[in-house]
């Protein structure tokens, strides 16, 4: 599986993104820098997490206007997977490949903690390694992680099977004491409907091997390689 | 020209700040705050001369960057 990784101004998981996927489909990503327009045809485009851009006017905007977003909207149009983490989903709802918008958390606080995920749905190109309904435990670390959509669009994404992860108890309940960060109905990741581009909050790439506390993140990039095969 | 513009939050988006700013005023002793929303101004200073190009240059701005079309309205005054 051939993958890039884009880096712009302030991205500091660029290379957490890196190492994961180099680790986990044994071969190097490109390493593409926001103002190169072009982007070599890979099978995967990563968003890594961050405050690109120092999170000026809003979180991701000016990354969303960035010269390499022309080549990342070229690759998801014609089908090609994108996956955004943490201030990579910020883009990728700022850039409109995905709906809604991330706000600032409730608490009004910076969040860094594992959190319980269930996983949903696992008919996705992200999901499929996983079985369904499974807790997993994902960290995050955000300011603005709180999902919004208007409710037409929530109840799309609801009926339509594209919310893939979702904050839970530890047993497995949606609950408002297990929501971080005050998303709409617990949100914690977004599928756009044809099923190529996906945004989340939490980081997989930071838990794929035992040295970093567990591999629950290693599903998510062995699914991408399953749809792939 | 200088335009001015006004982005706020969209009625029924949650305005977390908004919500600690008020309670903030409440603890300071301002009774009878009923609601705060908070949102940002932006001076632009422009080139341009006529009053009705520059409003619809600084319109696209808006739509393209400036303010989020998912959660948040803009307002633009130009003198």
């Amino acid at each position: 599986m051939k993958s890039a990784v884009v880096t712009f101004p302030a991205s500091n998981c660029n290379r957490d993104m890196f190492d994961a996927l180099e680790k986990i489909t044994g071969k190097t990503p490109y390493q593409i820098w926001h103002q190169d327009s072009e982007i070599p045809d890979v099978d995967l485009i990563a968003l890594p997490g961050g405050f690109s851009f120092g999170d000026y006017l809003r979180c991701g905007a000016m990354a969303a206007r960035s010269p390499a977003i022309k080549a990342i909207a070229l690759h998801a149009e014609r089908g090609g997977n994108v996956i955004g983490v943490c201030n990579g989903f910020q883009v990728l709802t700022e850039m409109g490949l995905l709906p809604g918008a991330l706000m600032r958390n409730s608490s009004l606080k910076f969040v860094c903690k594992t959190v319980h995920l269930q996983v949903e749905n696992t008919s996705t190109n992200f999901t499929n390694a996983y079985t369904k309904g499974q807790v997993i435990d994902i960290p995050i670390a955000h300011h603005d992680g709180n999902y919004f959509a208007d409710e037409d669009t929530l109840k799309i994404l609801e009926t339509n099977g594209q919310i893939p992860f979702r904050y839970v108890s530890k047993e497995g309940n949606a609950i408002a004491s297990a929501n971080p960060n005050g998303s709409q109905n617990n949100i914690a990741g977004i599928i756009n409907e044809r099923g190529n581009v996906l945004g989340m909050m939490p980081h997989p790439e930071r838990l794929i091997e035992d040295a970093q506390g567990g591999t629950d993140g290693r599903g998510f990039f062995e699914s991408i390689i399953n749809t792939l095969k | 020209m200088k335009a001015r513009i006004h982005i706020t939050l969209k009625d029924g988006v949650l305005d977390p700040q908004g919500k600690a700013i008020q309670h903030a005023l409440g603890t300071l002793g301002f009774s009878g705050v009923e609601g705060v929303r908070q949102g940002k101004y932006i001076e632009i200073d422009l080139a341009e001369t006529d009053k009705s190009n520059a409003a619809e240059t600084v319109e696209k701005m808006c739509k393209k960057l400036l303010s989020n079309m998912v959660i948040e309205n803009y307002s633009i005054t130009i003198d």
